[in-house]
């Protein structure tokens, strides 16, 4: 999952770096994440692991990092299995 | 009526006497801020253990709609020292720094200024060019082609740069120079449409202080959960103020009419009930979201969510809008009467002034920023909350 998160943020974040090079818990938005790019790398999170980003997840710290959005999805995947 | 409210009174009277002066010559309204600083109201908003007045933002938007009704330009500098004040005491607690300025603002009544753009981001706040250059215990900043509203009448000014010169242009932060430690060459001039008494020239600024005086919270933070709220709501305030006084100028002529002509109901009377209408959404649109932002301020969450931007932002879109309409209905209403400068229905200030609403901060940004947003954010389908 990481991998993949990694990935998507490669291709829409628009940081600095490489994703490769940065943390799991290093700030996104300090390697240069817009609120419109995290809107991006939200619409592709979607589209690849198949959930919808509730309104209560919708916020700075969900996409502040890269485990945060694991989190995110971990949270998300899990509600759908129960 | 309260205390600051109270106060505001004289302020309001002496913003009122100068208007027309500030307006014609476009120049800085120093006799309403100096009158600002008599009662201590640069300190509305700053909180009483630090020797400010402790008011609500309700407060101080009050305060912004009584003086939009007579001298838009007072009431535009008053709004945006507060949205400055507001980052102060919503991310300056803590520091040392920072508190003792906070303090000094409200003992010297200290007018602080806003340099958050730059020439070269098309007007995005968002993003900078120029780095705070840190040389040891001090900062360097030089910004190009900032416009700074009442730059060269400012005590302190608040600037945006990015954290370092090898940091992403998103990547920013703030800090606090005061007069004493920047300098401001004027590439600028202000001869506006309207607004002509914010005196907002373009400048270079330059300067250093320590970092001490750089914010620790990111500029990103500061500017979702502070500035972008205060500003919106503070410069609605604002507008509400100058539309207000248009259509009850509308109303007086409206009244003569029906005064003089007792068998029907002048022409301009249906309009007036539908400017009335507009002013009334205008005003719950801003009362919501003073709630709204109230009640955001408990919870950082909300604060810093997608719906909490977007809801916001339309208080911005809605109100500058809504004004423009009302200011031309008042207009159609008094006719000739209104078109002209010297009568008591005269609106035409009204209307360039309200007309810097949709371009401060375009509209247009905003509506693709929204549009943006609204991708993720779903649309609220409840009254209530």
């Amino acid at each position: 999952m990481l991998d993949t998160i990694r990935r998507l943020v490669d291709e829409q974040g628009r940081l600095s770096v490489a994703a490769a090079t940065i943390g799991d818990d290093a700030d996104l938005y300090a390697t240069g994440l817009t609120s419109f790019a995290a809107v991006q790398l939200m619409l592709a999170l979607e589209e690849t692991f198949d959930i919808e980003f509730p309104d209560r997840m919708l916020n700075r710290r969900s996409f502040s990092s890269i485990s945060a959005i694991a989190g995110c999805l971990h949270e998300l995947k899990g509600e759908e299995a129960a | 009526m309260n205390a600051p409210l109270d106060h505001g009174a004289n302020v309001v009277a002496t913003a009122a006497r100068h208007a027309d002066d500030v307006d014609r010559n476009g120049r800085f309204p120093i006799e309403a801020v100096q009158a600002l600083k008599d009662a201590r109201l640069l300190s509305l908003l700053i909180p009483i253990e630090f020797g400010g007045g402790g008011a609500s933002l309700a407060d101080v938007a009050e305060i912004c709609t009584s003086l939009g009704q007579h001298c838009a330009s007072t009431a535009m500098i008053f709004a945006m020292h507060q949205i400055k004040a507001s980052s102060l005491i919503a991310h300056g607690r803590g520091s040392a720094w920072h508190e003792a300025f906070m303090r000094r603002v409200a003992d010297e009544q200290l007018l602080l200024g806003s340099a958050t753009t730059e020439g070269g981001v098309g007007g995005n706040m968002r993003n900078s060019i120029c780095a705070f250059e840190r040389d040891g215990a001090i900062f360097r900043i030089a910004k190009e082609g900032a416009l700074i509203s009442y730059g060269a009448y400012s005590d302190a000014i608040l600037v945006t740069a990015r954290r370092a010169s090898d940091a992403p242009p998103s990547d920013q932060q703030m800090a606090v120079l005061e007069k004493s430690q920047y300098r401001l060459e004027r590439t600028g001039s202000w001869d506006a449409l309207g607004m002509r008494g914010t005196c907002s020239e373009g400048f270079t600024f330059s300067g250093e202080a320590p970092v001490e005086q750089i914010f620790t919270h990111d500029f990103a933070e500061i500017a979702s959960e502070s500035m972008l709220a205060t500003a919106h709501l503070l410069w609605s305030a604002v507008w509400f103020g100058v539309a207000s006084d248009a259509l009850s100028r509308a109303q007086s002529f409206v009244r003569k009419d029906a005064r003089r002509h007792p068998n029907g109901p002048a022409p301009g009377a249906l309009r007036l009930a539908e400017a009335a209408n507009k002013l009334q959404l205008m005003r719950v649109n801003i009362v919501e979201g003073l709630k709204r932002f109230a009640k955001a301020q408990q919870n950082e969450d909300d604060l810093n969510s997608m719906s909490f931007a977007v809801a916001m932002n339309n208080i911005k879109i809605g109100s500058s809008q809504l004004s423009i309409e009302i200011i031309n209905h008042a207009l159609l209403i008094a006719g000739i009467a209104g078109y002209k400068n010297d009568t008591p229905f005269s609106v035409g200030r009204h209307m360039r002034d309200a007309l810097s609403a949709q371009v401060m901060i375009s509209n247009d940004r905003i509506f693709t920023n929204l549009s943006t947003l609204l991708l993720a954010q779903r649309i609220d389908q409840r009254l209530g909350d």
